[in-house]
C-alpha cells in the first residue's frame, strides 16, 4: 500500500509535465516532439493507473494526504487524493481512453503548424491533469478544483481554431453554461463547509445524521445543479452539440468519454448523500429521462456527422443520470465506461471520416465511403452496434442493467427509457447508413481525395472498437452464469440500494423483447436509408426535431434577449447618461465656471480695486448690521 | 475738540484717497492717493489714542494710549518704505514705457 501512496502524485503530475513542456517550448519543439511528449505522458500515467489498479483490486482504498490547501482556525481543507475503486476506475478510463485519442491526434492534427500543434498537446495535457485532480480529489475542494480546471480546457480547446468567430462563440456558450452548474456546486460545498466543517468525502459521510432533511436535499439539488451544466442534461445541454467547433479528438476526449461524466462521477462518488435524498433521486431520474428523449429525438433530425454524435452523447448521459436516479449507481458507472470506448470509438470514427472528407462533415455530402474507408466502417459499425445495445457488446449489458433498474421502479419510466433506446438505435444507424452506403454524394473532387486514415488513427479505432465489443463482460449480470466483477469491484464505494428481485423469466423477456425491438429499428432504418436522398424536410415536427425543438431560440429569447436589453440599458442610460453624464458634468460645470469666472480678472487694476473697495464696504455693512 | 471732527476728517480724507485711487489712471497720483488714506487711519490712531489717554480704560491702562502711538509710527515707516519702493517700480516703468498709466500696464493678461 505504501507504494501505491508514493506514487499517486505522479498520474497527475506527468501530464501537468506535459502540458508545461509543451506549452512553454511550443516555439521550438517539433512537431514529432510534442507529439511524442504529450502521448508518453499519458502513456505512463495509464500504466501507473493499471498499477494503481491491481492494487486497490482487493478491496483496498487509501486517502493520500500531501499538504493543507486551507488550513483557518474552524476547518481545513487538504490536497487529498482518494484512491479507491471508484477512482482507479476512472483513472483508467480516463488515461487509457485518452492516451488512444492522443495518438489518433497526432495524425488527425498533422495539418496544424507546429506552434499551434504543440498548443493543442499542451492543452490536451492540462485537460488530462485536470481531469484526474477531479476523480483523484479526496475532497469536495480537490474535485472543484479539477471541475473547474476541465471546463477551462474544454473553453480553451472548442475555441482551439478561435479564428473562426463561431467557434469562439461555442467556446464562450459552453464556459458560461458551465459556470451556472458551478454556482451550484460551490453553494453545496459551502453548504457542507458550514454545516459540517468538512469537505473530506470520508468524514461527510460518516457525519450524515448531524445533516437535516432539508440539508440533504438541498446539498444534493444544488451538487446536480452542477452536474447539470458539466454533463449537459436539461437545462443546460445546449452547450454540448456547439462544443463540435473543437478538433474531433477533442471531442471525442472531454465531450463524450471524459469532462461530461464528471457529473456523474461526482453523484456515484456521493452515492451515500443522494441514497438520503429521495426527492432529489425523483428530480435528476425525470431529469434524466427528459433529457435522453429530448435528446434522442433531436438526433434523428441532424445532419452533422458530429452533431448526431454530441446529442447522442447528451441522451446517453440521461441514460447514465437515469440510472443514477433510480439509485442503480453501479449500472451508470458501467454505462460511463462502456459509452467511453464506444463514443470515443464512434468521434473518432467520424474524425476519420472527415479528415478523409477534407473537413466535410454534412453527411448528405457523403454516401458510400464504405468502400474506401474499410477500417473506419468496421469500427464504426461496431461501434453503432454497441450503442443500440445488441448483445454481446458492451452497451448491451450496460444499458440492460439502466433499463432494468428503470423497470423495477416506474414501469412509465421504463417504457419512455426503452423508446430512447430504439431512437438511440435508429438515428445511430442512420448516421452510418447515410455516411458509409448508398451512392456518394459530394463532388469528384472530394471522391478521388477520399482515403482510409493513417495508422495512428485506424490502431487506436481498432482498439477501442475491440474494447467497445468486450468491455461488457466486466460485469456480466448473474442472469448470464455471470460473476459481475464491476459489481463486487465497486461495492465498497458504493451503497447500491438498487437490488434485483425480478425473476430471471421477466428479465429474459424484458431483454428479449428489448433487443428484438432494437434490432427491428435497425432493420427499419436500413431499409429507409440505404439508397439516401438527401430532401428538404417538409413535416412540421421534422422541422421540430431539425431545430433542435427550438430550444436555442427559446434561450435567446428568454433569457439572452432581455439579458442583452437589461445590458443595452445600464450601457446607454445607466453608463452613458447617468455615469458618465455625471461626471461629465462636474468636468463641464468647472469648466463653463472658470471660464465665466475668469472674466473677472480683466487685468484692470482699477477694477480689481473698486472690488477691493465694494468688498470692504459688504465687510462693513456686515459687520454693523448683523 | 470733540473726537467726531477728527474721525469726520479722516473719513474725508480716506474718501479722498479711495476716490483717487479709483478714478485716476496717473500711477503717481494713485500713489499719492494711497498715502493719503495711510495718513487718514494715522490720524484716527492718533486721535483716539489722545481721547483714551484721558478716559478710564487708559488710566488704568495706560499701553492702550501708547500701543496706538507705535502703531502709527510703524505705518509711517511701512509707508516710507513703500515709498521708496513703488516710486523706483514707476521710475523703472517709466524708463521702459514712457508711461505711467496704470491702464496701459494690463500686459500680464493672457
Amino acid at each position: 500500500m505504501d507504494n501505491v501512496l508514493q506514487m499517486v502524485w505522479l498520474i497527475p503530475f506527468l501530464p501537468l509535465i506535459g502540458f508545461l513542456i509543451n506549452g512553454l517550448g511550443r516555439n521550438s519543439l517539433s512537431k514529432r516532439m510534442s507529439g511524442i511528449i504529450g502521448s508518453g505522458v499519458i502513456l505512463f500515467s495509464f500504466l501507473l493507473s493499471l498499477y494503481v489498479f491491481f492494487n486497490v483490486k482487493g478491496g483496498n482504498s487509501h486517502l493520500a494526504h500531501y499538504f493543507n490547501l486551507i488550513d483557518i482556525n474552524s476547518f481545513t481543507i487538504g490536497f487529498d487524493f482518494q484512491i479507491d475503486a471508484l477512482s482507479s476506475l476512472f483513472l483508467l478510463i480516463i488515461t487509457g481512453v485518452g492516451f488512444l485519442i492522443h495518438v489518433y491526434s497526432t495524425a488527425y492534427m498533422h495539418e496544424e503548424d507546429g506552434k499551434d500543434y504543440a498548443k493543442y498537446f499542451a492543452y490536451l495535457n492540462l485537460f488530462v491533469f485536470s481531469m484526474l485532480l477531479l476523480v483523484m480529489g479526496g475532497n469536495y475542494v480537490i474535485l472543484f478544483i479539477g471541475w473547474e480546471g476541465v471546463g477551462l480546457c474544454s473553453y480553451l480547446l472548442i475555441g482551439y481554431w478561435f479564428k473562426n468567430v463561431n467557434y469562439t462563440n461555442a467556446a464562450k456558450k459552453a464556459f458560461v453554461m458551465n459556470r451556472i452548474g458551478d454556482l451550484g456546486f460551490l453553494l453545496a460545498v459551502f453548504w457542507l463547509l458550514s454545516k459540517l466543517g468538512t469537505t473530506n468525502f470520508a468524514d461527510v459521510f460518516a457525519n450524515l445524521s448531524k445533516l437535516s432533511a432539508t440539508d440533504i436535499t438541498g446539498i444534493t439539488l444544488l451538487l446536480f445543479v452542477g452536474a447539470t451544466g458539466k454533463s449537459a442534461q436539461i437545462p443546460l445541454f445546449t452547450w454540448l452539440p456547439d462544443a463540435m467547433a473543437g478538433p474531433t479528438p477533442v471531442s471525442a476526449l472531454i465531450h463524450a468519454a471524459t469532462m461530461v461524466t464528471a457529473g456523474i462521477y461526482m453523484i456515484a462518488r456521493s452515492n451515500v448523500l443522494y441514497n438520503l435524498a429521495p426527492l432529489t433521486q425523483q428530480i435528476i431520474m425525470w431529469v434524466g429521462l427528459a433529457t435522453a428523449l429530448l435528446a434522442a429525438t433531436i438526433a434523428l433530425k441532424q445532419n452533422d456527422i458530429k452533431k448526431v454524435l454530441a446529442y447522442s452523447t447528451v441522451s446517453q448521459l440521461g441514460f447514465m443520470f437515469l440510472a443514477l436516479g433510480t439509485g442503480n449507481y453501479i449500472a451508470a458507472v458501467f454505462h460511463v465506461m462502456t459509452h467511453a470506448f464506444f463514443k470515443a470509438l464512434l468521434f473518432l470514427g467520424s474524425g476519420s471520416v472527415i479528415h478523409g472528407m477534407h473537413h466535410e462533415q454534412d453527411i448528405n455530402n457523403m454516401g458510400g465511403l464504405k468502400s474506401k474507408m474499410k477500417i473506419t466502417y468496421i469500427t464504426f459499425f461496431i461501434g453503432c452496434l454497441a450503442i443500440a445495445g445488441i448483445p454481446p457488446l458492451s452497451g448491451f449489458f450496460s444499458k440492460d442493467s439502466i433499463l432494468i433498474g428503470a423497470f423495477e421502479h416506474n414501469k412509465v419510466v421504463y417504457a419512455i427509457a426503452l423508446f430512447t433506446a430504439c431512437l438511440t438505435a435508429f438515428y445511430m444507424f442512420r448516421l452510418l447508413f447515410i455516411t458509409f452506403n448508398g451512392k456518394f454524394r459530394g463532388t469528384e473532387k472530394q471522391w478521388n481525395h477520399l482515403h482510409e486514415s493513417p495508422s495512428a488513427m485506424t490502431i487506436p479505432l481498432i482498439i477501442l472498437a475491440v474494447l467497445s465489443a468486450i468491455a461488457g463482460f466486466v460485469n456480466i449480470p448473474a442472469l448470464f452464469g455471470g460473476s459481475e466483477s464491476l459489481t463486487h469491484f465497486l461495492s465498497p464505494v458504493i451503497q447500491q440500494t438498487h437490488q434485483t428481485t425480478l425473476s430471471h423469466t421477466t428479465e429474459y423477456m424484458l431483454m428479449g423483447g428489448a433487443v428484438v425491438l432494437i434490432l427491428a429499428v435497425i432493420l427499419w432504418a436500413y431499409i429507409k436509408f440505404k439508397n439516401y436522398e438527401p430532401k428538404e424536410e417538409t413535416s412540421a415536427f421534422g422541422k421540430t426535431l431539425e431545430n433542435k425543438w427550438y430550444v436555442d431560440e427559446l434561450y435567446n429569447s428568454i433569457l439572452v434577449k432581455p439579458l442583452q436589453a437589461i445590458a443595452a440599458f445600464f450601457n446607454t442610460i445607466v453608463e452613458k447618461k447617468g455615469i458618465d453624464g455625471v461626471v461629465n458634468g462636474v468636468g463641464k460645470a468647472v469648466n463653463y465656471g472658470s471660464r465665466q469666472i475668469r472674466l473677472l480678472q480683466s487685468g484692470q487694476i482699477g477694477n480689481y480695486v473698486l472690488l477691493m473697495v465694494l468688498g470692504i464696504l459688504v465687510l462693513f455693512i456686515i459687520q454693523l448690521f448683523f | 475738540m470733540e473726537i467726531r471732527w477728527y474721525i469726520g476728517l479722516a473719513v474725508a480724507l480716506f474718501s479722498i484717497g479711495v476716490m483717487g485711487v479709483l478714478t485716476r489712471r496717473n500711477a503717481i497720483i494713485v500713489f499719492m492717493c494711497i498715502e493719503l488714506m495711510l495718513n487718514a487711519v494715522n490720524l484716527l490712531l492718533v486721535a483716539f489714542s489722545k481721547m483714551h489717554a484721558l478716559s478710564p480704560v487708559g488710566l488704568t491702562n495706560p499701553s492702550v494710549v501708547s500701543n496706538a502711538q507705535i502703531f502709527v509710527f510703524f505705518i509711517m515707516v511701512v509707508a516710507a518704505a513703500e515709498v521708496a519702493v513703488g516710486l523706483a517700480i514707476i521710475v523703472m516703468m517709466y524708463r521702459n514705457t514712457h508711461v505711467v498709466d496704470i491702464n496701459f500696464l494690463n500686459r500680464l493678461k493672457n
